[in-house]
C-alpha cells in the first residue's frame, strides 16, 4: 500500500470532456490492493469509460459486497453514490435502490467469491429481473481477501499457490448469466484496455442486466504457473469471438468496416454497438448456440471473450412491473402514501 | 524503435533538465536535499565542485537551469534553484578547512592568467591544487572582473566576492593586481608553460546618432557602472533615459535610482516579449517604479547651448507572424523625452588592443579570437581563452565552465598530452528503494507554489548604494521550497525481462507518462500514448520487447514527476526508482 497519495500533477495536455472534467476527476481514493493486482486495472479501465461517457459523477450509484474486488468502488468516481453491503447480498441492495431509484447508473463490483459462491442465488435473481445495471465480477478464481481459497469459478485442475489441484465443477458466470435472462453477457481481461473499455461503456448503455466477467489476475494468491487465471495463462489462451465497438448517441462512426462483417445494434439511449465477428460460426443473439459454443470452446482450454449475448429488446425490471416513470424517490408523499382512506379502500377490494 | 540505451549517461543526464541546462552540470537535486537535510555545508561544497562560487551565484547566476526546470512543465513556475543556492551559501558554516590546498611540491609548471575574473579565477581553482604555480595579471586594483566592477552591489555585496574569490586567491595564487598586460608578445616571452585570457568583453557599444558628441551626459553603461563601483562618480541628474533592455540596463536604471535619479525611463525599442534581460530583473526593476517605454528608436540627442536636454525617438509599430516573429516595422512618429543624462545599454564587445597581431593568434573580423569550442586553445598552440573574452559576453557560470574546460586542456598541454584527451563524464545508479514503499528521497508530490524572494522595503533599499534588496528565503520558505523539486536524478529504471504487462504502473501514473504499446517510428509513438507526447526536446524511452506479448514499454520523459509510484505498484520489481549522479572530469582526475 502505497503511503502516498497521487499527485496532483496532471499531464498539461489533459483533455477535458464536455462536462469540463478530466479523466482524473473520475478517479477515488489510493487503492490500497496488491502492486499489480488485476483489479486496479478494472477500475482505470472504469474511471476511462465514465470519463469517455461523460456521465456525471452524482448520478451513478456504485454498490458491492465483500471481497478485494468489492473494496474498488472506493478507488473510483469518489464524487458518486455508494454503498458496501454484506457480503453476496449486494445484488439486494441494488434492486432495491433501483426500484427506488430508476434514473440513476448503476455499477455493481463483485468478485467470483462475492456473487459465484455466497452470493449465487441473489445474482441469479438480479439478472432474472433483469435490472437495469452494469454487474461487473472481478473474478480471479480465489478469495482474495481472505487469502487465497479457490472460489467457484476455479477450474477443476487449476492449481493452487502451493500446488494443490482443485477439484469441483466450476460455475462460469457467463453461462450462468445467459441461462438466467442477462440481457447483456459479456468477458473480458483486465490486461485488455482496447477491449475493456468499450464493453463497460457498452453495458452502462444496455437497459437491463449487463454482466461482465473479467478475468482479473490476483498477482497475489494465483498468478503461478498451474493456475488457469494468471496473466501468463489468460494471454496464452485469450480467444476473442467479436469484438464490440461503442458509439455514443449522435457521434459519428469514424471507424471503416467491410460490408456485411459488422452488425450494428442500435440501444434505448440512441448509441450503438457495432458487433464486429472473429469468430464466423459465433451468433451472440442465439442463447442456446451460444451457450454451446462456449462451453465447447472452454473445453478446450480457450478463455473465450468479447460480448458474448445480447437482447436489447428484453425488458427491464421496471417495464416488467409497469412501475411509473417518475422514480419514487421524485413522487410526493401524498402519492406514496395515499392515507388511511385509501388504504380502507384497497383492503375493501380483497374481501 | 530501437530500445533505449541508458547505460549512456547522457540519456538520463537529460532527464535531469536542471543538470543538463546548467553549463556546469551541478548536480541541483543532490544539493536541494542536502539542504532539506540541514547540510549546508555539504550542498555548498557540491556546488563549489562544479561552478565555484556557489554565494555569488546564489544571487546573480543567469540561472539557465530555471527554464530549464522540469517542475516549469508541470506547474508554470520552476524550483527557485538559484535561491536555494544562496540558502546554501548563506548558512554554511566555515568551510575553509575543506577547501583544496596547493600542494608543497610544486609541478614546475607555470601559468599565466590575464584578467582576475571569474573565468581567470577558475583556472587558478583547478590547477593551483595540482601543484602548478599560478599568476594573474590583473589591470585593475580589485579582483572580480565585471562581477564587482558592473554588478551593483545592492545585487551582490563585495564582502560576498571576497569571500569567494579569496578561497581562490589563498590557495596561493601569485595575483598582480593594477598590472594590465599591454603585450601579449611582452607575456609570451616571460617562458609561461601556458597563457589564458580571461581579460572579458570589455568595450561597450556605442550609439552613433546625431548629438553624441556635443555632451558629456551621454554614458557607456558598463563604463558608467564601473565608475559608480569604484565610487569615481556618485550622483546622477533626476532624469534618465536608459538606452536598451537587457541586463546591463536593469542594473543601469536601477543604480540610478540609487545616485539621485528621479524619473529613469528604459527606452526600448521592440515589444516586452522581445526584452533581452531576465524577466526577474525586469520584475525587480519595475518594483522599484522604473517605466519601460516600448516601441521607441532612438534618433538623435537633443543638445541646446551645448547641452543635453532631451532624446528624439521615432516611434515604431511592427507586424508579428504566428511564431511571434517581427515581418515587418514601420515609424508612426516621433516623440522628444527631456532628460539630464542618458546611459547607454546597448552591448559589449571583445577588444584586445594588447594583442599583437602577429603572434599566430587570429581574430575575425569583430575582434573575436578564433578559439576551439571543446579545448579553448586559440590558433597559437599554448594560448587559451575563456570566458567573455572567448566567443563574446556570456554570463559567471559560462566563464566558470570554460575555466575547467581550459583548465583540463592546460593541464594536457603542459604534460605533452593531445588536448583532445579528455575524459568522457561517467555514471553511477542505486537503487533508492528502503522498504515496500519507501524510498530514501521525497517522492510525495508537494503541490506549494514557487515562494517569493522577500526584498527589503522599497522605501529603505535607496538610503545606501549598497544595500542588498534580497534577504534570502525564510526557513519556512526553504522548507517548502525544496519539496517542490521532483528530484528528476531519481530515474525511473525499467527491467524489461520482469514485466507481466499487468497495467498498475500505467494505470497509476498521474501524468500519463506510460504506455504499453506495438513499437513504431519514434514518429508514430509519439501520437499513440496514453497521452499525446508533443515536446520534442524530451526523450522518449522504448524497452526492449515484453516477454508475454512482444509489446514495448514506452516512457515519455516529458512530464514525469518522479513520485515513484509506477515502481510502488508494479508486483515485480521491473520498475526501480534509482538515483542517477553524473561524474563530471575536472583537470584534477585528468592526472
Ligand atoms: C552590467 C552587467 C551585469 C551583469 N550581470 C550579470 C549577472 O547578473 N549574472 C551573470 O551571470 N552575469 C552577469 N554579467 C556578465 C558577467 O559579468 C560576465 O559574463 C563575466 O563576468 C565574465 O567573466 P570573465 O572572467 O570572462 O571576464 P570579466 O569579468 O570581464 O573579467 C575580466 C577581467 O580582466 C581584466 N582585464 C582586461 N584586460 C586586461 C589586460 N589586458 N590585462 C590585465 N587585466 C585585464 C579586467 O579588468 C577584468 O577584471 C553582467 C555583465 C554586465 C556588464
Ligand atoms: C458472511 C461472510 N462470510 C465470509 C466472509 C469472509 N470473506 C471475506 S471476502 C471473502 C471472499 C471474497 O472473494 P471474492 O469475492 O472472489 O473477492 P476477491 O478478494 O477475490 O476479489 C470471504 C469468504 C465474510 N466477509 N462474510
Ligand atoms: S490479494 Fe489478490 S485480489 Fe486481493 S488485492 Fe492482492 S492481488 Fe488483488
Ligand atoms: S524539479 Fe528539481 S531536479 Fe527537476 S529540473 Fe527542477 S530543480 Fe531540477
Ligand atoms: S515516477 Fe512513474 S508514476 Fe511517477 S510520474 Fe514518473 S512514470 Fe509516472
Ligand atoms: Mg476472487
Amino acid at each position: 500500500m502505497s503511503y502516498i497519495s497521487k499527485p496532483v500533477a496532471r499531464h498539461p495536455g489533459q483533455k477535458k470532456n464536455s462536462l469540463g472534467l478530466t479523466a482524473r476527476d473520475y478517479e477515488g481514493g489510493m487503492s490500497t490492493l496488491c502492486a499489480g493486482c488485476g483489479h486496479d486495472s478494472i477500475t482505470a479501465a472504469l474511471i476511462q469509460a465514465f470519463f469517455e461517457l461523460e456521465v456525471p459523477p452524482h448520478r451513478v450509484a456504485k454498490l458491492s459486497g465483500i471481497g478485494c474486488s468489492s473494496k474498488t468502488p472506493a478507488y473510483f468516481l469518489s464524487a458518486s453514490h455508494g454503498l458496501n453491503s454484506v457480503h453476496g447480498r449486494m445484488p439486494s441492495i441494488a434492486t432495491g435502490a433501483n426500484a427506488a431509484c430508476s434514473d440513476l447508473t448503476y455499477v455493481g463490483i463483485s468478485g467470483d467469491g462475492d456473487s459465484l459462491s455466497i452470493g449465487l442465488g441473489q445474482f441469479a435473481h438480479a439478472m432474472r429481473r433483469n435490472l437495469n445495471m452494469l454487474y461487473i465480477i472481478e473474478n480471479n478464481g480465489v478469495y482474495g481477501l481472505t487469502k487465497g481459497q479457490f472460489s467457484a469459478s476455479a477450474d477443476i485442475g487449476s492449481k493452487s499457490k502451493r500446488g494443490v489441484p482443485n477439484r469441483f465443477e466450476p460455475i462460469d458466470p457467463v453461462l450462468t448469466a445467459i441461462a438466467m435472462g442477462g440481457s447483456f453477457v459479456a468477458r473480458s481481461f483486465s490486461g485488455d484496455k482496447q477491449q475493456l473499455v468499450p464493453l463497460i461503456k457498452a453495458g452502462m448503455a444496455h437497459k437491463g442486466f449487463a454482466l461482465l466477467d473479467i478475468i482479473s489476475p490476483c498477482v497475489t494468491f494465483n498468478d503461478h504457473d498451474g493456475s488457469t487465471k494468471s496473466y501468463k495463462y489468460t494471454r496464452d489462451n485469450f480467444t476473442e469471438v467479436t469484438h464490440a465497438d461503442f458509439v455514443p448517441p449522435a457521434q459519428e462512426i469514424t471507424i471503416k468496416y467491410d460490408q456485411g462483417s459488422v452488425q450494428p445494434v442500435t440501444l434505448h439511449d440512441g448509441s450503438r454497438i457495432y458487433l464486429r465477428k472473429i469468430a464466423e460460426d459465433y451468433d451472440p443473439s442465439d442463447r442456446s448456440s451460444a451457450s454451446a459454443y462456449i462451453q465447447s470452446h472452454q473445453e478446450k482450454g480457450e478463455v473465450v471473450t468479447g460480448l458474448l449475448y445480447m437482447n436489447s429488446d428484453a425488458p427491464d425490471m421496471h417495464a416488467t412491473n409497469q412501475t411509473v416513470a417518475t422514480p419514487l424517490r421524485d413522487q410526493d408523499y401524498s402519492v406514496l402514501c395515499p392515507g388511511a382512506d385509501a388504504l380502507k379502500a384497497l383492503q375493501h377490494g380483497y374481501r | 524503435m530501437k530500445p533505449t540505451d541508458t547505460s549512456h549517461p547522457d540519456y538520463y543526464h537529460k532527464v535531469v533538465d536542471c543538470q543538463w541546462g546548467c553549463p556546469a552540470h551541478t548536480n541541483v537535486p543532490e544539493y536541494i536535499r542536502l539542504i532539506a537535510n540541514g547540510q549546508f555545508s555539504d550542498a555548498y561544497m557540491l556546488n563549489r565542485e562544479s561552478n565555484v562560487f556557489p554565494a555569488i551565484l546564489g544571487r546573480v547566476c543567469d540561472r539557465p537551469c530555471e527554464p530549464a526546470c522540469r517542475r516549469r512543465r508541470v506547474d508554470e513556475k520552476p524550483v527557485a534553484i538559484c535561491r536555494l543556492k544562496r540558502v546554501a551559501a548563506d548558512h554554511r558554516d566555515d568551510i575553509t578547512d575543506r577547501l583544496p590546498t596547493a600542494p608543497e611540491q610544486k609541478n614546475g609548471k607555470r601559468v599565466a592568467c590575464i584578467g582576475a575574473g571569474c573565468a581567470s579565477l577558475t583556472v587558478a581553482n583547478d590547477l593551483v591544487p595540482m601543484g602548478y604555480e599560478v599568476v594573474i595579471y590583473e589591470a585593475l586594483d580589485k579582483t572580480g572582473g565585471l562581477m564587482r566592477t558592473n554588478i551593483p552591489a545592492f545585487r551582490l555585496p563585495g564582502k560576498v566576492l571576497d569571500e569567494e574569490i579569496n578561497y581562490i586567491v589563498d590557495m596561493g595564487v601569485d595575483l598582480r593586481l593594477n598590472s594590465p598586460v599591454n603585450s601579449m608578445q611582452a607575456l609570451l616571452e616571460e617562458g609561461y608553460d601556458a597563457v589564458f585570457v580571461g581579460s572579458g568583453a570589455p568595450k561597450g557599444k556605442e550609439l552613433n546618432l546625431p548629438g553624441r558628441d556635443a555632451a558629456d551626459r551621454i554614458h557607456i553603461g558598463i563604463e558608467w557602472l564601473e565608475s559608480v563601483a569604484f565610487e569615481h562618480l556618485d550622483s546622477i541628474g533626476e532624469k534618465v533615459l536608459i538606452i536598451g533592455v537587457g541586463n546591463t540596463a536593469m542594473d543601469c536604471c536601477r543604480t540610478s535610482l540609487r545616485l539621485g535619479g528621479k524619473d529613469v525611463k528604459v527606452m526600448a525599442r521592440k515589444p516586452r516579449e522581445f526584452f533581452k534581460a531576465s524577466d526577474w530583473e525586469l520584475e525587480d526593476a519595475e518594483e522599484e517604479q522604473v517605466e519601460i517605454v516600448i516601441n521607441h528608436s532612438p534618433k538623435e540627442f537633443v543638445i541646446k547651448e551645448g547641452k543635453l536636454v532631451g532624446m528624439l525617438f521615432e516611434q515604431m509599430e511592427y507586424d508579428i507572424d504566428e511564431n511571434g516573429r517581427i515581418t515587418d516595422s514601420r515609424v508612426t512618429g516621433e516623440k522628444f523625452f527631456p532628460c539630464d543624462d542618458v546611459i547607454l545599454a546597448i552591448g559589449q564587445e571583445n577588444a584586445f588592443p594588447w594583442i599583437e597581431r602577429d603572434l599566430g593568434i587570429e581574430f575575425d573580423q569583430w575582434d573575436v579570437p578564433a578559439v576551439d569550442a571543446t579545448t579553448f586553445q586559440s590558433t597559437r598552440a599554448g594560448v587559451f581563452f575563456g570566458g567573455d573574452s572567448a566567443f563574446g559576453p556570456k554570463n559567471i557560470i559560462w566563464a566558470v565552465e570554460h575555466g575547467h574546460q581550459a583548465s583540463i586542456s592546460i593541464h594536457n598541454y603542459c604534460q605533452k598530452r593531445e588536448l583532445t584527451d579528455r575524459l568522457p563524464p561517467t555514471m553511477n545508479l542505486h537503487s533508492t528503494k528502503m522498504g515496500i514503499h519507501e524510498w530514501s528521497y521525497s517522492n510525495d508530490y508537494n503541490p506549494a507554489s514557487r515562494r517569493q524572494m522577500p526584498h527589503v522595503e522599497l522605501k529603505k533599499r535607496f538610503k545606501k548604494i549598497n544595500i542588498e534588496v534580497e534577504l534570502g528565503f525564510t526557513l519556512d520558505q526553504v522548507i517548502t521550497e525544496v519539496e517542490r523539486c521532483m528530484n528528476c536524478d531519481v530515474q525511473t529504471a525499467f527491467f524489461d525481462k520482469l514485466c507481466i504487462e499487468c497495467d498498475a504502473c500505467i494505470d497509476i501514473c498521474p501524468v500519463d507518462c506510460l504506455t504499453i504499446t506495438h513499437n513504431g517510428s519514434e514518429q508514430d509513438l509519439r501520437q499513440r500514448l496514453s497521452a499525446p507526447a508533443e515536446n520534442p526536446e524530451q526523450d522518449l524511452f522504448v524497452s526492449g520487447d515484453l516477454p508475454h506479448t512482444g509489446r514495448v514499454m514506452v516512457k515519455d520523459e516529458d512530464v514525469c514527476v518522479h513520485c515513484g509510484l509506477c515502481a510502488e505498484r508494479c508486483p515485480t520489481g521491473a520498475w526501480d526508482m534509482q538515483q542517477f549522479k553524473l561524474d563530471i572530469p575536472f583537470a584534477e582526475d585528468h592526472q
